[in-house]
């Protein structure tokens, strides 16, 4: 043990003794210098990770397991009626939603670095185009939107192919699984279309790129996690 | 050097004139009123719940008891372990997070204050929500772990298990949001000089369990989920007959169920761990083991689920490894329970009353893990699974363990929150009869257990020997009651008229017993400049020097306004509390789902509208004034 003082006595200013890097979230001293707000969602981002595994396992036991169809890959013939449904998942539609979903990332990216440089001098189109985080944060928004639209249209021709949450095993856990990534979709939708928001209203400083850093990565989170659903749902037979 | 290099500057134990008004305490967003708020709800659901308890057992005090239908009964024991985990000792365990983790790191307030009086408000109404029916005989009736299919419409067609549903959703948004605010929290706010091996061993094992509140919970909130649909919107996740698997809830459930169990543990190991060397004045023996055996519960906690599911037949490679974890599991924990011991060895001993109860965790929890360690045999738990040995050997951890732990954190704090001691004096008297109880109550159920009592039977008959472990178990519950009523006694008396606390009154080792008891808003004056795990102790050259300090001498000294210092102090904001209620009323719009349609999305949609437009509130008002 090493010899000690107490702690609160005065030491002058609160500088000197720099065992750990005095750096600043919001004007406060932070042990790692490092904002707040981004360890955090950090953090949320690891518990997510375990409500989309749990989701996704789910899916993945229950495969198979469905007496009754529509199936995702494979015909099914309704023993009642003799009405044949065909395997429901249209993937080159879903191939499609994934990439621009996965652009919406690219835009995300973009619209960030236009943030932090804000005040670097832009003097060709090419610069200005790069430097507009309005452009990048509404081509985000639109994709996401594309990638929403997507989802609605594949969810309503479903039910008219006869495949709803309730039909069978199958259809609920596909539902609720693409259902919720929808969900958070929307969500960083509403998120990215506040800080378009702000943007208008006084302009992303650089000092606030931490707002949208937060914003970036759970928008690249969500785009993660529907590499893993495309994969493991569409692509798998 | 007679004592530390110098006495804490600012001592008192009166503080400045404190706003106490209703609206300060509902705006609130200093984390020791929150940690206070914590501690009275905790508390009154603690009583909540033991007086389920009660009923119960005057309900099996003699065989063939009509003292409750068994309808109510179901209600009781459902309605008893759900408060006890969810509403009682959780809450209690987060009491001591806020109050204590930003004082034990040298910190002004958590990470985010806004978030933690939502986390507050999310908890205590959502408690209300899933407590309150049972005054109408509507409580959840399908046991604290609502097995599924057996808790889906098909078979509990009533409302009372949408109240178990939704409320545990809600409960589950609480305890997240509070394990994000606290790992950051630990992570990022921490005083020069505390590093992650210096922080007090109550910090890490909380930080420890906010690890697996954040992984163990998203797992039963997507088990409710589905429980949800199911229930209201028609979906086959536990519908046998359309191929679900009868075991997905239960793998679900006790993927959080078991981490859970380390979540309610491991802060009372943590508080046992301050107070059995403060009152041995030693260091506690093996820190870092310490340490390394609370991640180790943690990790391993995630491993050993299907334990709990012996009897349903899982195979004997399953069974085999998971009674491996399980046995796997009772080393860091053995290890725990040494170097308590070897904490107390050769230390000068004081029995406090918290001490006493950090003394009786030891041996309590130790006999509830020792009848732990028997259920890792498959073949014995399939003699002991659904019985009375179960109720024992987790009453024995849970009451014996966490309870024991946070009341000995209570005497043990009691100072530090409030200025005032709690009385030793009555403090004996809820010790003892509390220890008698308990295993007065809890020791004879292993024998009702062996001999063949299933849990949760509501009547059973005469001349199976049940008779005298029955009878037993019922006057323990009464001593409990009386040990209970001594404790409520002491908290009432003590809160206004104790005897005055000074800054360090039992001579204990870290940065929360540097600052005025109880601490001014913003705890420190200047951030501390940390440079051992034991700031206020001189060891050096093995001789203990310890600062003590008492009433007298620290009376009358002026402790600044955080005004006078320049410190800007976050504002209060209503927000918090108006999102809190949004999301609950958001919630109780599924409750009419069947009935009345319109009823059940206009009230969802409200609460949507109401939880959304407050938290864009909170989220575009600056925490604090601009200085």
């Amino acid at each position: 043990m090493t010899a000690t003082t107490a702690p609160t006595t005065a030491h002058g200013d609160g500088h000197s003794h720099g065992d750990a890097p005095h750096a600043h979230g919001g004007g406060h001293y932070t042990s790692l210098g490092l904002d707040s707000r981004k360890i955090a969602i950090w953090t949320f981002i690891g518990s997510e990770c375990m409500l989309f595994a749990s989701l996704i396992s789910t899916y993945l036991i229950y495969k198979g397991r469905s007496p009754e169809g529509p199936f995702p890959h494979e015909t099914w013939t309704n023993p009642m009626t003799g009405e044949v449904f065909k395997p429901i998942l249209n993937i080159p539609v879903t191939s499609a939603s994934t990439f621009v979903l996965l652009m919406s990332s690219l835009a995300m990216v973009l619209a960030l670095a236009a943030v932090q440089n804000r005040h670097v001098p832009k003097v060709t189109t090419g610069q200005k185009i790069l430097g507009s985080s309005k452009l990048w944060l509404w081509m985000t928004c639109l994709l996401g939107i594309g990638f929403l639209g997507c989802q609605a249209y594949e969810f309503t021709s479903f039910i008219h192919e006869g495949l709803t949450i309730r039909t069978n095993l199958f259809g609920s856990s596909f539902f609720t699984l693409t259902g919720f990534h929808g969900a958070h979709v929307t969500a960083g939708v509403i998120w990215l279309f506040t800080l378009l928001a702000i943007d208008y209203k006084r302009g992303l400083q650089p000092e606030d790129a931490t707002i949208v850093d937060i914003a970036a990565l759970y928008w690249h989170f969500v785009d993660v996690v529907w590499i893993a659903i495309f994969t493991l749902v569409y692509l798998i037979k | 050097m007679a004592t530390i290099a110098a006495a804490p500057p600012y001592t008192d134990v009166r503080p400045q004139a404190v706003d106490n008004s209703v609206w300060s305490w509902l705006t609130t967003v200093d984390h020791k009123r929150i940690g206070a708020l914590y501690l009275v709800s905790a508390l009154f659901f603690f009583i909540v719940g033991g007086l389920e308890a009660a009923v119960m057992r005057a309900q099996l005090m003699r065989p063939n008891g009509t003292v409750v239908s068994a309808e109510m009964f179901s209600q009781l024991f459902t309605m008893h372990g759900t408060t006890m985990v969810f509403l009682a000792i959780m809450p209690l365990s987060a009491a001591f997070f806020n109050f204590l983790i930003p004082l034990q790191i040298g910190a002004r307030d958590v990470a985010f204050p806004r978030l933690n009086a939502f986390s507050y408000w999310v908890y205590v109404l959502g408690g209300l929500f899933i407590s309150f029916p049972i005054l109408f005989g509507l409580a959840p009736d399908g046991g604290w772990f609502g097995y599924a299919p057996l808790s889906t419409k098909a078979y509990s067609p009533q409302i009372n298990m949408d109240f178990w549903v939704l409320g545990l959703q809600i409960l589950g948004i609480s305890s997240l949001a509070a394990a994000f605010n606290f790992i950051t929290t630990v992570i990022n706010m921490r005083a020069p000089g505390m590093s992650m091996m210096r922080m007090p061993i109550f910090t890490w094992m909380s930080f420890v369990v906010q690890f697996l509140v954040a992984l163990a919970f998203p797992v039963i909130t997507v088990a409710l989920v589905f429980l949800q649909f199911d229930r209201f919107f028609g979906t086959n996740f536990y519908t046998i007959a359309k191929g679900a698997d009868p075991l997905l809830w239960q793998h679900l459930f006790w993927v959080f169920g078991h981490p859970e169990v380390y979540i309610l543990i491991l802060p009372a190991f943590g508080l046992v761990s301050e107070v059995l060397p403060t009152f041995s004045r030693k260091p506690l023996f093996g820190y870092p083991v310490m340490v390394y055996s609370g991640i180790l519960i943690g990790f391993l906690g995630f491993g050993v689920w299907a334990h709990h599911m012996f009897s349903v037949g899982m195979g004997p490679i399953a069974d085999a490894v998971f009674s491996l974890t399980t046995m796997l599991i009772a080393i860091p924990t053995g290890v725990k329970i040494f170097n308590w011991i070897a904490t107390l060895w050769g230390g000068q001993i004081r029995f406090t009353v918290a001490m006493k109860f950090g003394v009786a965790l030891v041996g309590m929890f130790t006999m509830g893990g020792i009848s732990g360690v028997m259920h890792s045999s498959p073949p014995a738990d399939l003699q002991q699974t659904d019985t009375y040995f179960v109720v024992a050997h987790f009453h024995y951890v849970l009451f014996g363990g966490s309870m024991f732990g946070l009341f000995a954190g209570l005497y043990y704090y009691f100072p530090k929150f409030t200025g005032r001691f709690l009385s030793e004096k009555i403090g004996e008297w809820h010790f003892w009869l509390t220890l008698l109880g308990m295993n007065l109550t809890f020791f004879p159920m292993h024998f009702s257990g062996l001999l063949g009592m299933p849990r949760r039977v509501y009547q059973y008959d005469a001349g199976q020997g049940l008779e005298l472990f029955n009878m037993m178990s019922t006057m323990g519950t009464l001593v409990l009651m009386f040990g209970t009523l001594f404790l409520v006694i002491n908290l009432f008396k003590s809160w206004k008229g104790g005897e005055p606390a000074s800054s360090n009154p039992w001579g204990a080792a870290t940065l929360e017993w540097t600052i005025p008891s109880p601490p001014p808003d913003y705890n420190f004056a200047e951030l501390p400049q940390v440079k051992s795990r034991y700031p206020l102790w001189n060891m050096k050259g093995g001789e203990k020097l310890v600062h003590e300090t008492t009433y007298a001498e620290e009376k009358g000294r002026h402790i600044p306004t955080a005004k006078e210092l320049g410190i800007v102090m976050p504002n209060p904001s209503i927000w918090p509390l108006v999102c809190a209620f949004g999301l609950i009323v958001m919630f109780s719009g599924l409750l009419f789902m069947d009935t009345k349609l319109m009823v059940a999305i206009a009230t969802m949609l409200t609460g949507s509208a109401i939880w959304i437009g407050s938290l864009y509130k909170w989220l575009l008002t600056p925490l604090e004034d601009h200085h």
